[in-house]
C-alpha cells in the first residue's frame, strides 16, 4: 500500500465513516430513509452527477480544472434530441455515440488553447462555456422538449429499471458503476492514466521524462467532454426532458463532489472510489435536506460549505504530506 | 552561521584512483571548439573537452562562466554554434537530447524532476515503462523494477512511500537510481550537494564511488571546493566562456582553484575589529533558551564586532537566531544597548534594530518578480513616504545608492531581483536590510549558493575570515569560544567532529 493510497485512503475512510454516521443519523429521524425505493432512488441521483465527477476528476488530477462541462452536456444533450426528433430516428446507440462525440469535440477546443497558448484552464472553460451556452441558445433555440416531443426510444431507455424484492433499481447506475470501472483502469492500470498523474504533479518533469504532454492534454479534456456529452443525454433520457438551459450550477456541485471525494486541487492525487464516495455523499447531503424539507435556497450554502471545507482539509493533507 | 563550509567533511585521505590509465582510452565523449552564443555574448568559446569512461570530473567555475552551458550541450538541451561533438571517437552530427540519451548520458537536475505524489517504486520504473511504450501498467513489474534500481545502488528506501515525504537527500538518491536505470555511461550531477548535510553528503559521495566502479563516468557541478576535491579524479575550471584550467585533482588546491575561477588572488586577509571589548555591549543575552533547541545560552556582542556562531545542523545554531529575530518562542533575557527586550514577533525586532537575512534567499528574502528598486525598499519603505505616497526620486536615489554601495552588478534598478545571479541577490536582501539602520545584523548561512567570488565581496562572508569570534555550538549549547584571529578553518572541522 503506497502512501499517497493510504493517505487517500484514509481520506476515504473518513468520508466513508461520516456518510455511515449520516446515514444513521437520518435513518434515526426517518425510518423511511432505509426503505429500498428510496435508497435506490438515492443511488439513480447519483448517475449523472457521478458520471461529471469522473470527468472533472481527471481534469483535477492533471492539475486543471473544468467548468465547461454542464455546458457540454446542454449542447450535447440538446442537439442530440433535435437532431433525433428531425431524422425521426428511433434508437439508443447512435444517439449516445453523437452526444459523446459532440462533448469530445467541445473538450478538444478546450485542449486546443489550454496546450497552444498554455492559458489557465479556469479561463478557458469559462469561456468556452459561456460560448457554447450562447451559441446553443442564439442558433438552436431556446424551447424546452417536453415529455410528449421527446423520443421514446431515449424515455424507454432512461427508464429500464430492474426488479429487486418488489423495488424498481435503475439500469442506469450500472452505466455508471461500468464507467467507473473503466476510469479505474485508465487512472490506474494504463500508461496514458499515469501520465495524467505525473502531468499534474509536475508538468515540466513529465516531459523531461518523456511523457507525451501534449496528448495527455488533449486526453484529459477530451475525455471529460465526452463524458459530459454522454451524461447530458443520459440524463435527459432519465427526466424525459431536454431543456436547453439545464445543468446550470451543477459546476459548484460535481467539483464539491470530487474533492470531497480527496482529490488534490494541485494536480496530482485523487482517486475514483474517493469521487464515487464524494458523489454519494453529496447526493445524500442534498436529498436529507429536501426530505427534511428544508428550503431549497439552502442547497446552495451547504453546497457551498462542504466545498470550502473539503478544500481546506485536502489542502491542509497535501501541505502537511509535502513538508 | 556559516554552518555549510564547517558541515562539509573533509576527506580523511582517500585514496585516488589513477588519472593516468584514462589516457590511453578513448573518451566517452568529447567537445572539439565548441562555441555557443547568446544575444550580446559567447556562453562558451571554443571549448575542448573530454570525458572518459569511468572518471570522476568537476566543473568550476562562478556563476555565468559557462559551466551551465557545457552541461547543456553535453546533455544535447543546447545547439551550439561552431565546434563539433564526438561519442567514441566519432563525430555526431546532430546532436540532441534523443542522441545523448542514447550515448547513456543523464542529468540530475537540481530540482530532481521527481513526481511528488508518486510512489518511489513509479517514479523509479516510468522510464522504463515509457521507454517499452507499454499501454498497461503491471504493478508487480513496476515495484520490480524499483526494487532493481534500489538495489542497484545498494541502498533501501520505502518502495511504496510517496516521493514527496522523502527527504532531499532521498530524493536525491531516488533521482540518481533512476537515472542509472537505462545503459547509463556519463550521469551529470548539478550542483547536488546543495542542500544535504555533511553526512549526507559523505554517503552521496560513496554512491558516486560505487557508480564509478561499473564503469560510469561522473561529471560534477559544484560550488563548494572541498567537494571538489574530495570527490573528482579531474577538474576543469571555466571563466567567461573559456576553459581557463584542467588537470588532475592533486595538482590543485582550493587557492589554486579560486585563481582560476576569478582570475584574481582573492584577499585572505582577515577581518581586524578595532572596538572596545570593555564598553557595555550592543546587545546582551542571558539564559537564553529555545525549547530543548537552546539551553541557557549567554552571549554579549559589542558594537562593529562580527561573532560568528558555527555548529553542526541541528546545534541550535538557528533556532538561536530565530530567537533573536523574534520568531521562535524563548525564554531568557535579550538586552540591547542595555535596554531589555520582548521579542515575541518579527515586527519586535525589526522595531528593536535587529535585521535578519535568511538561510534560503528563494522563499524567504526576496520577491523575485519585482524591481530590485522595490526589493532594497521593502524593509525601509517608510524612510520614502512623503504623506500617503511614495516619493519616487527618493526612493530610486536610495535604491542607486544601495546597489552601488553593495556592488549589486545590475545595469539598473528596474531589473527584476530573479534575474540576478545568487551572490547579487543575496546583496539586494543584506543591501536592504542595511537601509534599516539596524543595530545588529543577523546572517544565516549567508554564502549558501554563491561563488567565491561573490563571497569575497559581501563584506561578512566565511567564519573566519570575517568574525573577530568564532563560537560552536552543540545541542543548543555554546560550547567553545575561539579567537578569530588564532584560528584555522580545520581546526574548527576538527572540533566539530569531534563533538558528533
Amino acid at each position: 500500500m503506497t502512501a499517497v493510497s493510504k493517505l487517500l485512503r484514509r481520506s476515504e475512510a473518513a468520508v466513508l465513516a461520516i456518510l455511515i454516521v449520516v446515514m444513521i443519523v437520518i435513518g434515526v429521524i426517518n425510518p423511511a430513509f432505509w426503505q429500498a425505493d428510496n435508497l435506490f432512488n438515492l443511488l439513480r441521483a447519483n448517475v449523472v452527477i457521478g458520471i461529471m465527477a469522473l470527468s472533472v476528476l481527471t481534469v483535477m488530477i492533471s492539475g486543471g480544472i473544468d467548468v465547461s462541462f454542464p455546458a457540454f452536456a446542454v449542447a450535447a444533450m440538446y442537439l442530440t434530441v433535435i437532431a433525433m426528433n428531425a431524422a425521426g430516428y428511433q434508437g439508443v446507440v447512435l444517439p449516445f455515440i453523437g452526444a459523446t462525440l459532440i462533448g469530445l469535440v467541445c473538450g478538444l477546443a478546450n485542449a486546443f488553447f489550454i496546450h497552444t497558448f498554455r492559458m489557465i484552464p479556469l479561463i478557458v472553460t469559462l469561456g468556452s462555456a459561456s460560448v457554447v451556452r450562447g451559441l446553443l441558445l442564439g442558433l438552436v433555440g431556446t424551447s424546452i422538449i417536453n415529455i410528449d416531443r421527446m423520443p421514446p426510444s431515449l424515455i424507454a431507455f432512461g427508464s429500464s429499471t430492474v426488479d429487486i424484492g418488489g423495488s424498481k433499481l435503475s439500469l442506469m447506475i450500472f452505466i455508471y458503476i461500468g464507467i467507473a470501472l473503466l476510469m479505474w483502469l485508465f487512472l490506474t492500470r494504463t500508461m496514458a492514466g499515469r501520465a495524467v498523474f505525473a502531468y499534474g504533479d509536475d508538468a515540466e518533469s513529465a516531459k523531461r521524462v518523456g511523457f507525451n504532454t501534449r496528448r495527455t492534454v488533449y486526453l484529459v479534456y477530451g475525455l471529460a467532454g465526452a463524458l459530459a456529452g454522454f451524461a447530458g443525454l443520459l440524463h435527459s433520457s432519465m427526466i424525459w426532458l431536454a431543456n436547453p438551459r439545464d445543468f446550470v450550477g451543477y459546476e459548484l456541485d460535481v467539483i464539491a463532489a470530487v474533492v470531497l471525494g480527496g482529490a488534490s486541487i494541485f494536480g496530482g492525487r485523487g482517486s475514483v472510489f474517493g469521487t464515487i464516495l464524494g458523489v454519494f455523499m453529496l447526493t445524500l447531503i442534498k436529498n436529507s435536506l429536501i426530505i427534511m424539507r428544508i428550503d431549497n435556497t439552502w442547497q446552495g450554502v451547504v453546497v457551498g460549505c462542504v466545498i470550502v471545507i473539503a478544500t481546506a482539509l485536502t489542502a491542509w493533507r497535501d501541505r502537511k504530506a509535502l513538508v | 552561521m556559516s554552518a555549510r563550509l564547517v558541515e562539509a567533511a573533509y576527506p580523511e585521505g582517500r585514496p585516488r584512483p589513477e588519472i593516468e590509465a584514462h589516457t590511453m582510452a578513448e573518451p566517452l565523449i568529447e567537445l572539439r571548439a565548441v562555441t555557443k552564443r547568446f544575444p550580446g555574448m559567447k556562453a562558451l568559446d571554443s571549448v575542448d573537452f573530454q570525458i572518459f569512461p569511468a572518471e570522476i570530473v568537476c566543473l568550476a567555475g562562478e556563476n555565468g562562466s559557462g559551466k551551465s552551458t557545457l552541461i547543456k550541450i553535453v546533455s544535447g538541451v543546447y545547439d551550439f554554434d561552431e565546434g563539433e561533438v564526438l561519442i567514441n571517437g566519432k563525430p555526431v552530427a546532430d546532436f540532441g537530447p534523443r542522441a545523448a540519451i542514447a550515448a547513456g548520458i543523464q542529468v540530475i537536475y537540481q530540482d530532481f524532476s521527481l513526481f511528488p505524489s508518486l510512489t518511489v517504486a513509479e517514479n523509479l520504473a516510468l522510464n522504463r515503462l515509457l521507454s517499452e511504450g507499454k499501454t498497461f501498467v503491471d504493478p508487480k513489474r513496476r515495484r520490480q523494477l524499483g526494487a532493481e534500481a534500489l538495489a542497484r545502488l545498494d541502498v533501501t528506501i520505502d518502495l511504496e512511500a510517496t516521493v514527496g515525504t522523502l527527504s532531499t537527500a532521498d530524493r536525491q538518491i531516488v533521482a540518481i537510481a533512476r537515472a542509472l536505470m537505462s545503459d547509463t555511461r556519463l550521469l551529470i550531477m548539478d550542483e547536488p550537494t546543495t542542500a544535504l548535510t555533511g553526512r549526507e553528503v559523505d554517503r552521496l559521495f560513496s554512491i558516486v564511488r560505487e557508480i564509478q566502479v561499473k564503469g560510469i563516468a561522473v561529471l560534477f557541478v559544484s560550488h563548494k571546493m572541498r567537494e571538489m576535491l574530495e570527490i573528482s579524479e579531474r577538474i576543469t575550471v571555466f571563466r567567461n566562456g573559456r576553459k581557463v584550467e584542467e588537470g588532475p585533482t592533486a595538482e590543485f588546491n582550493e587557492a589554486r582553484i579560486t585563481r582560476a575561477m576569478t582570475g584574481h588572488d582573492i584577499g585572505h586577509e582577515r577581518h581586524v575589529w578595532v572596538g572596545d571589548a570593555t564598553t557595555a555591549p550592543r546587545l546582551s543575552v542571558r539564559n537564553l533558551s529555545v525549547g530543548e533547541a537552546v539551553r541557557n545560552v549567554n552571549l554579549d556582542l559589542h558594537k562593529g564586532e562580527i561573532v560568528g556562531l558555527s555548529g553542526l545542523l541541528g546545534s541550535g545554531r538557528t533556532e538561536l537566531a530565530m530567537a533573536l529575530f523574534g520568531m521562535e518562542p524563548h525564554s531568557g533575557e535579550i538586552r540591547l544597548d542595555g535596554v531589555p527586550l520582548r521579542l515575541s514577533s518579527v515586527q519586535d525586532a525589526v522595531g528593536a534594530g535587529i535585521a535578519y537575512v535568511p538561510e534560503d534567499r528563494l522563499s524567504e528574502g526576496l520577491f523575485m518578480q519585482q524591481p530590485i528598486a522595490r526589493n532594497v525598499i521593502a524593509s525601509a519603505i517608510n524612510r520614502v513616504t512623503r504623506g500617503l505616497f511614495l516619493d519616487r526620486d527618493r526612493l530610486n536615489a536610495l535604491a542607486e545608492q544601495t546597489v552601488s554601495d553593495m556592488r549589486i552588478a545590475t545595469p539598473d534598478i528596474e531589473k527584476h531581483a530573479g534575474q540576478l545571479s545568487g551572490g547579487n541577490q543575496q546583496r539586494v536582501v543584506i543591501g536592504r536590510w542595511l537601509l534599516t539602520n539596524p543595530k545588529v545584523l543577523i546572517l544565516n548561512g549567508p554564502t549558501v549558493g554563491v561563488d567565491v567570488g561573490s563571497k569575497a565581496e559581501i563584506h561578512r562572508p566565511e567564519l573566519i575570515q570575517n568574525c573577530n569570534r568564532i563560537l560552536l555550538m552543540h545541542r543548543g549549547e555554546i560550547v567553545d569560544c575561539m579567537d578569530a584571529q588564532s584560528v584555522e578553518e580545520d581546526d574548527i572541522h576538527g572540533r566539530l567532529k569531534g563533538l558528533r
